[in-house]
């Protein structure tokens, strides 16, 4: 199953450029990444939309803190944040962790309380290549914010 | 587990204060890609489930899959409430279930 997601990168600067701003800024407006397709193994992909249920996440807000490339696979570190005042009125539900290229798409669910009081976690993963990790966070408004890293692995984890 | 978690909490700790508890387990977290040397699949053993009461409520909580690295590593947030005792829990594919209750002490 070749199933690639568009995934519409929104930001302030899609509010900042209308069709005469986009015309007078043509070049600069090139340069921003429109929509991009967040393509992995079949199981990744499978999952990623499971996950987006067909909705389109607000590209950014996951704070993901992984080394830019490692010499082993075997043991990654990694720490996931959404900033939130963890209320009940607002607070981060889940945070996802998804890897495009490890033999198993889905690495982790973080799952917080308002209790938790800060929605941010540290764990240490597995990567199987170089490969852009993917990190979505679920609100407990529905919303979903999706985050990706580079990391570079000069050595393989899981096995493979 | 072979040897008990190692639970980190910090002392001191004030009623509505946001603490970090940091928790390893001892888990070989086998993924199940691998074969041995007769070439057979070695099957997977992982812890599959984490979960961190506060005084009965849920706290923090991971499902794990095989991409997490062996002897599982998370440290997480509490708001505390005031005193009461940390409930965690480690299942794995065995269905080994380890609890390890944690009373704070709340100045």
């Amino acid at each position: 199953m070749k199933n690639v997601l568009r995934i519409k990168v929104l930001d302030r600067r899609d509010f900042v450029l209308g069709a005469g701003a986009a015309a007078l800024l043509g070049g600069f407006f090139a340069a921003i990444p429109e929509a991009r397709a967040i393509t992995g193994s079949a199981e990744f992909e499978a999952a990623l939309a499971e996950l987006l249920k067909g909705a389109t996440p607000r590209i950014g807000g996951v704070d993901m803190d992984l080394p830019g490339s490692v010499e082993n696979g075997d043991y990654v570190p990694v720490g996931l944040g959404v900033e939130s005042p963890m209320s009940d009125a607002s607070y981060v539900k889940a945070i996802h962790l998804l890897s495009p290229a490890n033999p198993r798409a889905r690495v982790a669910t973080f799952k917080f309380t308002p209790l938790s009081g800060k929605a941010r976690v540290m764990s240490v993963m597995r990567l199987a290549k170089t490969q852009e990790v993917v990190a979505v966070a679920e609100l407990g408004d529905g919303t979903l914010l999706m985050s990706t890293r580079s990391v570079d692995v000069k050595v393989g984890g899981c096995g493979t | 587990m072979k040897k008990p978690p190692r639970i980190k909490i910090p002392e001191g700790i004030k009623p509505g204060d946001v603490i970090e508890i940091k928790t390893l387990a001892t888990h070989i977290m086998e993924t199940g890609n691998r074969k041995d040397a007769a070439g057979n699949k070695i099957p997977r053993d992982i812890i599959h489930t984490f979960t961190a009461k506060f005084e009965g409520r849920e706290v923090f909580s991971v499902a794990l899959g095989s991409g997490i690295a062996a002897n599982p590593y998370f440290a997480f947030f509490l708001r505390v409430p005031g005193p009461g005792t940390l409930e965690l829990t480690w299942i794995d594919d065995d269905g080994e279930t380890t609890v390890e209750k944690v009373p704070l002490v709340v100045a």
